[in-house]
């Protein structure tokens, strides 16, 4: 019973972390800190959406399947970022620093 | 619940199909074409055609962007704008659009249970698959079995549309190249600030690789089949191309060679067919294979047919991969 507790708490942190997230794209100001936003649902939210899964189904095929997709996740997600960040500082995207900003502007 | 999904998928399909017309850089499109896709993919999930989803998560958002990204960067990235409207292809559209949207209105609904589909042969075979086949995935057991003619004609299909490509891009480039094939694998191969990405790419292509192999061999058991499988072994070798060079895949794969691969598959696949005329049945009727037990006939004859699939479906598809990306100018 508590474990099926912990599986709903853990859907409900998951979901709050990519909806975080998806907020983060949005409001986010240049690429690199959106991609510090997306990072978040992609690695956290994703993560304990899917242990939350995993105790959901307990011990059973669908449990190993879903640890190979959060293993999956877990090496391609950050080296995708790692990718996107490097392609995008060599094709000449510059971080946007805030003492580069306007003065009303600035956080 | 599961048509709340539906109807999310479906919104996020046309405003990703309208995002794709309508952004200028191709680059920007194709990723978009990826996505829409994937969105199809999880479409068809819901669907129950885990089959399809699993073939278009692999060729749409998979194989095809890489085909799409490789044949950008032998042309431009840019749209080339046509100045003026033009009015009759817009005119052919919108009669289309309202044809397709007047013939949905005749529809029955998802999931009508007197619906045509429903109720033609999908009973018989539902009724008629354990008896005659005997194995849990009704969809590979239409595919390569009561329809294998059909699916004979889509190997085909392939095969001639791979030696199609084949012959348009062996034509010789209109410019003459300023960097040859193995020179730009060089310098892929000396991007030292790569080296995450490769080392853990490379990571991924076992994995990949055997996940085709359970695709390919378990595809009466759960989904999946030889054109899927097909894409996913191709998919590992264009992964290795990429990460390691185009002249490295295609030293790995020969062209030479995976166009005997190809024939060779769909020789596999008329041959069982011939085979069992010669065995005194109809052409592809497996029954003949094994006269005593006609259920292990139908087995030896699926997976043999499946892998005649796979081979045609990943020779094609490496091919016009490192036809594509061994090309230094179009």
């Amino acid at each position: 019973m508590w474990i099926e507790w912990l599986a709903y708490a853990l859907l409900a942190a998951g979901s709050f972390f990519v909806v975080v997230g998806a907020i983060g794209v949005l409001r986010m100001p240049d690429l690199y800190t959106r991609m510090h936003a997306s990072s978040v649902t992609e690695m956290l939210g994703s993560m304990l959406i899917i242990i939350g899964l995993m105790l959901l189904t307990g011990w059973t095929l669908s449990t190993f399947k879903l640890f190979a997709i959060m293993m999956f996740l877990f090496f391609t997600a950050p080296v995708a970022s790692y990718a996107m960040a490097n392609a995008a500082l060599l094709s000449g995207v510059k971080p946007q620093l805030a003492d580069e900003l306007p003065e009303e502007k600035r956080p | 619940m599961i048509t709340v999904f539906d109807y999310f998928t479906l919104t996020m399909v046309a405003i990703v199909a309208v995002a794709t017309i309508t952004s200028s850089n191709l680059f920007v499109a194709s990723m978009w074409s990826g996505i829409y896709s994937l969105l199809m993919a999880c479409n068809f999930f819901i669907l129950d055609a885990a089959d399809v989803a699993l073939t278009e998560a692999a060729v749409g958002a998979g194989v095809s962007t890489v085909l799409y990204m490789g044949a950008l960067s032998l042309t431009d990235d840019k749209e080339q704008v046509s100045r003026g409207r033009k009015i009759l292809p817009l005119l052919a559209v919108v009669a289309l659009g309202l044809i397709l949207m007047i013939v949905t209105i005749e529809h029955p609904r998802v999931g009508d249970i007197n619906a045509p589909i429903h109720q033609h042969v999908a009973p018989w075979y539902i009724e008629k698959t354990p008896e005659y086949i005997n194995i849990p995935n009704l969809v590979t057991a239409i595919l390569a079995s009561f329809r294998g003619f059909d699916t004979m004609g889509e190997v085909l299909v392939i095969f001639t549309a791979g030696i199609g490509v084949i012959s348009v891009l062996s034509f010789k480039p209109k410019r003459a190249a300023s960097v040859s094939g193995s020179e730009l694998g060089k310098q892929i191969r000396g991007l030292h600030h790569h080296a995450v990405l490769r080392v853990v790419g490379k990571l991924l292509i076992p994995i990949i690789l055997l996940f085709g192999l359970l695709v390919q061999f378990h595809g009466k058991y759960s989904p999946g089949g030889g054109f899927s499988a097909g894409a996913l072994f191709a998919a590992a070798i264009m992964l290795y191309g990429i990460l390691e060079g185009a002249d490295r895949s295609a030293h790995a794969m020969p062209q030479a060679v995976m166009l005997k691969l190809a024939a060779l598959g769909c020789t596999i696949y008329t041959g069982v067919g011939f085979v069992c005329m010669l065995l005194g049945h109809h052409f592809l009727d497996y029954n003949a294979l094994w006269p005593s037990n006609p259920k292990l006939g139908q087995y030896y004859g699926i997976l043999m047919v499946e892998f005649g699939v796979g081979l045609t479906v990943t020779a094609v598809l490496i091919m016009i991969f490192n036809a594509i990306a061994n090309r230094a100018t179009y």
